[in-house]
């Protein structure tokens, strides 16, 4: 057993006092199901189908109790899509009853006109809120990585819950090669709907892993984007997700540091608690719920946790001389990348994680996988059509008229 | 909603907000607005002592002088009480009254 750090009695920034954790997450998210009715390529959880564990209604009743009992403010629900929950309303309803408030992701599947409606409503008392999930500006960038038809479903949930009078809804967006140009266009699409614009970091989590190499942002669009968010300041919302990029220069707003285990956590459908929303994986997993005591105890007790907490070296980083400002990165990025934890993140704005993902590393096998096990009708499909480099004409078929078309004579 | 006056003078009399909830953490604590969904954090014990302090004291000056913080620091305590009055996270008390006499009437 790690024990718990000692805290120093000094007066200490309030940084380094999140560093040695807290008696309670301050973000903590919970993924209610992994059945999904879409299958984006870069899914986090690596989502569709439902697992049979999953807690019940009245498990997750219990853990909502907990979180009031531990002044846990708010919880920021996701999956999977959460609203395919038949007791997802329901659920939302108790938590908001019971002094937990809720954030909840959704594709927009079930936010139909009657349901923004009871979201615009006295019933949920002002504390739910809600992120519409879009990857592309158009339909065409969107739909390549979510998967037919879910641009115009996003967009039919913002205009409902704006039609409704539900106000500041969020527009959430994973940030990619193929979206930082559409910057603008996002946030006027936000405007639109009387929504705030929320840009948070492609992980190589989940099935995340698969596209990384293919999806997530050039040193030169990551200069873009940090502009572009210095620019904008607060009227952009990143889930503290870009301190990574705090090394260009000036700090974004937000705490910058990597909340893991200390402030934030997540639980999943299964109860399985993992050190953050991004580290589904064997090696981040803290403890289960129903099998450890509850939550609080795996949140205050746990070997992995207690490590998290304690003070950490910089590793390769800490000779350079913005450690200060980016704490080496985000541990999920690194980790599913097959970097090492102490050195740089694999984005790192300074070049070295370029140097470390051309060197020898080994990404780790998923340790969980959700995903459905034969293609559906709206799955994306990550293919370009290209011509083979080799053929410098149409290509044509033995048949042709001529006998020897298309044959390769020495 | 915001308050125009942003001054917190040591003989006003101000009162944690009806819906903010304080959680105690080694620091000091959080405190979490459930109206405006605000969260902040009191940085030190003494702050945290002094906003619980408001509603139970006549005034400010009291509830420092409750809490045990010197004078000379008062000047920077009054200056994250306006910090806090920015975000609605204490009120001015304007009728008659604190709010621990209140619960117990």
């Amino acid at each position: 057993m790690t024990l718990a750090p000692e805290r120093p009695t000094a007066p200490t920034s309030l940084v380094q006092q999140f560093e040695l954790g807290l008696d309670a997450p301050i973000c903590l998210t919970w993924e209610l199901t992994y059945a999904c009715n879409l299958a984006c390529a870069h899914c986090l959880s690596s989502s569709g189908r439902r697992d049979p564990r999953e807690l019940s209604t009245e498990q997750c009743k219990a853990v909502i109790d907990e979180l009031e009992r531990m002044q846990v403010f708010y919880v920021n629900i996701g999956g999977g899509e959460p609203t395919v929950r038949p007791d997802f309303w329901e659920l939302v309803e108790y938590a908001v009853a019971h002094h937990v408030g809720v954030k909840f992701s959704t594709n927009g599947v079930r936010l139909t006109p009657e349901r923004a409606a009871w979201l615009a409503s006295p019933a949920t008392g002002g504390y739910v809120d809600v992120q519409i999930s879009l990857d592309g500006a158009t339909a065409e960038v969107n739909d390549r990585v979510r998967g037919p038809g879910s641009y115009d479903t996003a967009i039919a949930a913002l205009r409902n819950l704006s039609e409704a009078g539900f106000t500041d809804a969020k527009l959430s967006v994973v940030c990619t090669r193929e979206n930082i140009g559409q910057l603008d266009e996002f946030k006027a699409i936000a405007d639109r709907y009387g929504a705030t614009l929320r840009l948070t970091r492609l992980r190589p989590s989940g099935r995340g892993a698969d596209v990384w190499d293919e999806l997530h942002p050039l040193p030169e669009q990551q200069r873009e984007l940090y502009d572009w968010l210095v620019a904008h300041g607060e009227d952009v919302l990143t889930g503290d997700s870009f301190f990574h990029l705090a090394a260009f220069g000036e700090k974004l707003p937000g705490l910058n540091l990597c909340g893991a285990g200390r402030v934030v956590c997540l639980i999943d459908p299964v109860g399985d608690v993992y050190a953050c929303p991004f580290a589904i994986h064997q090696e981040f997993l803290a403890g289960n719920i129903l099998t450890d005591g509850g939550f609080q105890r795996v949140w205050q007790d746990s070997d992995l946790f207690a490590d998290l907490r304690a003070p950490q070296t910089g590793g390769a980083c800490a000779s350079c001389s913005f450690y200060d400002s980016c704490r080496g990165g985000c541990m999920a990025a690194k980790f599913f990348t097959g970097l090492p934890l102490d050195g740089p993140d694999p984005e790192c704005v300074q070049g070295h994680g370029e140097h470390a993902l051309a060197g020898p590393r080994e990404v780790p096998a998923a340790s969980q996988d959700h995903s459905r096990r034969t293609p559906t009708r709206n799955q994306p499909v990550l293919l370009k059509l290209t011509r083979r480099e080799d053929l410098t004409a149409p290509p044509v078929s033995f048949c042709e008229e001529s006998p020897l078309a298309g044959m390769e004579l020495s | 909603m915001p308050h125009a006056e942003l001054c917190v003078s040591a003989t006003d009399a101000w009162e944690l907000s009806a819906s903010v909830a304080l959680r105690p953490e080694p620091f000091g604590a959080l405190a979490y607005h459930f109206g405006n969904r605000k969260l902040t954090f009191l940085k030190t014990p003494a702050l945290v002592s002094v906003v619980r302090a408001l509603g139970e004291q006549p005034d400010v000056g009291s509830a420092l002088e409750a809490a045990g913080v010197p004078e000379q620091q008062w000047p920077a305590y009054l200056a994250a009480l306006a910090g806090l009055a920015r975000t609605d996270m204490i009120r001015p008390r304007t009728h008659a009254g604190s709010r621990a006499e209140r619960r117990a009437s």
